[in-house]
C-alpha cells in the first residue's frame, strides 16, 4: 500500500517558486492500479518523484508499505525503494550492457554483494518474472536486440523482482504504438492484481484509462477529478 | 561489481584500449626502473658497499663541493678525525679510476683502496689485488694471475662479486699499491669512520664533507644527473599514467550518467556505485599495469648482461603498485559524477 498526504511540491522558478503538487492525496490499496493523468505541466511526473521517494516533498507525507519516507536520509530512501518500490521508466532505462536476465538480476545487487543465497535465486526469479511478461526466451538478449514493447515489459519485470509494496509506472506506452501500449498496460494491470503492488500509473494516453481501476486528474499540481475512470475522464475529452 | 564486469566485457574494445595504454606506460616506466637500477648499481654499488658508518671526503682548495673524483685528504685532516669524538675506528680510503692490463687485454677499471683487513672483499696483502666480476670478465684474468696496474704488477688474489664506481668496475688493492697510482703520496680520497661521531663538529674542524654511505652518493655529481633525468621522466610517467586512467574513467563515467541514475533511482546504494566505478578501474589498471610487468621482466631476462638492468620487485612491483595507486587516485576523481547523480533524472524524458 502507498500513501500520500497532503503533498506539496514547489521548485524555483526565477524570484517566486512554482507549485507543482498542490495538497495532494492519494491511497492505493494492494492490488489496485491508479492511472494519474492530466495535460503537460499538470504535476504528474512530480507527483511519482514524490512517490518514489526522488524528491522530498515541501510539506505532506508519503508512506509506503507503512514506512514514512518523508524523512529519510537519501540513503535510506534508496534502500526503501530498493526494498519496496518497484518504478518503471518512460523509456525502460535498461542498461545497455545487460541481457535481459541480468536487468532483473542486477536488482539484487543494489546494496553491494549479494548474500550467496539471494545471488543464487535471482536468476529463478528473474526466469519467473521474464515468463509472466512473455520473454521467456528472450532472456538472454541485450536492450538492442529488443523491441521497444519488449524492453518495457522488461522494465515492468525488472520492477517487480525485488516484490515491491507499490509499484510507480512513469508513461510506460509513451515510446509504443497503440496496441504495444495497451498490451504493456494490460500487462502492468494483470501483474498488479497478481502480484498484489499497490500501482500508480501516470500516463497522458486516455484510451489505457479504461483498463484502470481508478483515475486521478491533475491540472496545475491540483486534484481535479478522482473516480472511476469513466467518472473521472469523460471519453470524449 | 555486478555491472562493472558486465561493462568490461560489452564494451570490451575501449576498456582493452585504455588498459592498453596502461600496460605501455608500464613498459616504460618498469624499463626506465630497470634501467635506472642497473645504471644506479654500475655507479655506486662500491660505494654503497664501504664498510664505514661515514665516509670523509675533502672539497677542492679552490672551493666547491667535495665529491670522490677530486677529493684528496690531507694527513692533517685525517689528524683531526682521528681525534673526534665517538669515532671508534679511522681508515683511510683511496679510490682512483684507471686501466689495468692483463696480458693484451686492457680495460678501465676504479681501483680502490683500503689496509689489509678493512675490507672483506679486499686483497689480504700488499701486491695482491681482488677484481670484481665484472672487472675479471674485462680483463679476462682470474684468480691466480697476474695483472698490471700503473705499472705495477700484482697477483690476484680472488674474484668477488659485482662492484661497480662511476660506470667503471672495481679492482680492489691495498693502501700502499694504491699509493703508487695517487698524485699526492701523502694523501688518501677519504676516510672510512666508524663510530657515532659529531661529524658536523669534525667536519668543521678539518673542513671536510661527510655522510653515511648512502648519502655519500650526493659526492657523486654524475650519478646525481644521470638518476636524477631518468626519475624526472619516470615521475612524469607516473603522471601520464594517472591522467590518462583518469581521463578515461572521467568521459566514460559522463556517458554512463544516465545508467547510473536509473541504477540510483531503483535503489542503488551510493557506496555499491562507487564500488562498481572504482572496482571497475581497478581491474583495468591490474590487467594493464600486469600485462605490461610481465612484458617488462621478459625483456629484462632477455637482455641479460647486455644492459644495466636490474629485475627486481623495486624496480617491477613496486612502479607497478605505485601506477595502479595513482590510476585509482585519477579514477576517483571520475566518481564524484556516480556520487553527485540526480536519480530524479531517470524519470519522464531526462535521459
Amino acid at each position: 500500500m502507498i500513501t500520500l498526504h497532503d503533498l506539496v511540491l514547489t521548485y524555483p522558478d526565477g524570484d517566486r517558486r512554482l507549485t507543482a503538487v498542490d495538497h495532494v492525496s492519494l491511497s492505493v490499496e494492494p492490488g489496485v492500479v491508479v492511472g494519474v493523468t492530466g495535460p503537460s505541466g499538470s504535476g504528474k511526473s512530480s507527483l511519482l518523484a514524490l512517490a518514489a521517494t526522488l524528491v522530498r516533498p515541501d510539506s505532506g507525507r508519503v508512506v509506503v508499505g507503512g514506512v514514512d519516507a518523508t524523512a529519510l536520509s537519501a540513503d535510506d530512501a534508496a534502500a526503501l525503494r530498493r526494498e519496496r518500490i518497484g518504478i518503471v521508466f518512460q523509456q525502460a532505462n535498461l542498461l545497455p550492457s545487460l541481457t535481459a536476465r541480468e536487468q532483473l538480476q542486477v536488482m539484487a545487487e543494489l546494496a553491494g554483494p549479494a548474500s550467496r543465497s539471494a545471488r543464487a535465486a535471482a536468476p529463478t526469479r528473474a526466469d519467473e518474472l521474464l515468463g509472466a511478461v512473455g520473454l521467456a526466451d528472450l532472456r538472454h538478449r541485450r536492450p538492442h536486440e529488443l523491441s521497444g514493447g519488449q524492453r518495457q515489459r522488461v522494465g515492468v519485470a525488472r520492477a517487480l523482482m525485488n516484490d515491491p509494496s507499490a509499484l510507480l509506472v512513469d508513461e510506460p506506452t509513451s515510446a509504443l504504438d497503440s496496441e504495444r501500449g495497451a498490451e504493456v498496460v494490460d500487462l502492468v494491470v494483470r501483474l498488479t492484481r497478481e502480484l498484489r503492488t499497490a500501482t500508480i500509473l501516470v500516463t497522458h494516453d486516455l484510451q489505457h484509462l479504461p483498463r484502470l481501476d481508478r483515475v486521478v486528474r491533475l491540472v496545475d499540481g491540483r486534484v481535479t477529478a478522482a473516480d472511476a475512470p469513466a467518472h473521472a475522464v469523460p471519453v470524449s475529452t | 561489481m555486478f555491472v562493472a564486469w558486465r561493462d568490461l566485457r560489452f564494451a570490451r574494445g575501449r576498456f582493452a584500449l585504455v588498459a592498453a595504454v596502461v600496460a605501455l606506460v608500464t613498459l616504460l616506466v618498469g624499463f626506465l626502473s630497470g634501467l635506472s637500477g642497473g645504471l644506479a648499481a654500475q655507479n655506486v654499488s662500491a660505494v654503497l658497499a664501504l664498510p664505514a658508518d661515514r665516509v670523509v671526503l675533502a672539497p677542492p682548495t679552490g672551493g666547491g663541493a667535495a665529491t670522490f673524483g677530486e677529493s684528496v685528504l690531507t694527513p692533517a685532516q685525517t689528524r683531526v678525525w682521528r681525534d673526534a669524538a665517538g669515532v671508534t675506528a679511522l681508515h683511510p680510503l683511496g679510490l682512483t679510476q684507471g686501466r689495468a692490463t692483463h696480458g693484451d687485454v686492457s680495460s678501465a677499471v676504479a681501483v680502490l683502496a683500503t689496509d689489509p683487513g678493512v675490507d672483506p672483499d679486499g686483497p689480504a696483502r700488499d701486491g695482491r689485488v681482488t677484481l670484481s666480476e665484472d672487472a675479471a670478465t674485462a680483463l679476462g684474468a682470474t684468480a691466480g694471475a697476474t695483472v698490471r696496474i700503473a705499472g705495477r704488477d700484482l697477483r690476484v688474489d680472488a674474484v668477488t662479486g659485482p662492484s661497480w664506481y662511476s660506470h667503471t668496475p672495481v679492482v680492489r688493492a691495498t693502501l700502499a699499491d694504491w699509493r703508487a697510482l695517487a698524485p699526492t703520496p701523502d694523501a688518501v680520497t677519504g676516510l672510512l669512520v666508524r663510530g657515532d661521531t659529531a661529524a658536523d663538529a669534525a667536519d668543521a674542524a678539518a673542513g671536510t664533507a661527510s655522510a653515511s654511505p648512502l648519502g655519500s652518493l650526493r659526492f657523486l655529481p654524475t650519478f646525481r644527473s644521470e638518476i636524477g633525468s631518468l626519475a624526472l621522466i619516470v615521475a612524469l610517467l607516473f603522471g601520464v599514467s594517472a591522467l590518462v586512467v583518469g581521463a578515461f574513467f572521467t568521459v566514460w563515467t559522463m556517458q554512463r550518467r544516465g545508467d547510473v541514475a536509473v541504477l540510483a533511482a531503483l535503489g542503488a546504494s551510493r557506496r555499491a556505485l562507487v564500488r562498481d566505478a572504482l572496482g571497475q578501474a581497478c581491474v583495468v589498471l591490474l590487467g594493464g599495469v600486469g600485462l605490461g610487468l610481465l612484458v617488462v621482466v621478459a625483456a629484462g631476462a632477455a637482455a641479460g648482461t647486455a644492459l644495466p638492468f636490474v629485475l627486481s620487485p623495486a624496480t617491477t612491483l613496486l612502479p607497478g603498485a605505485l601506477l595502479v595507486l595513482l590510476g585509482l587516485g585519477g579514477a576517483a576523481a571520475a566518481v564524484r559524477t556516480v556520487t553527485t547523480v540526480d536519480p530524479l533524472t531517470a524519470l519522464g524524458s531526462h535521459r
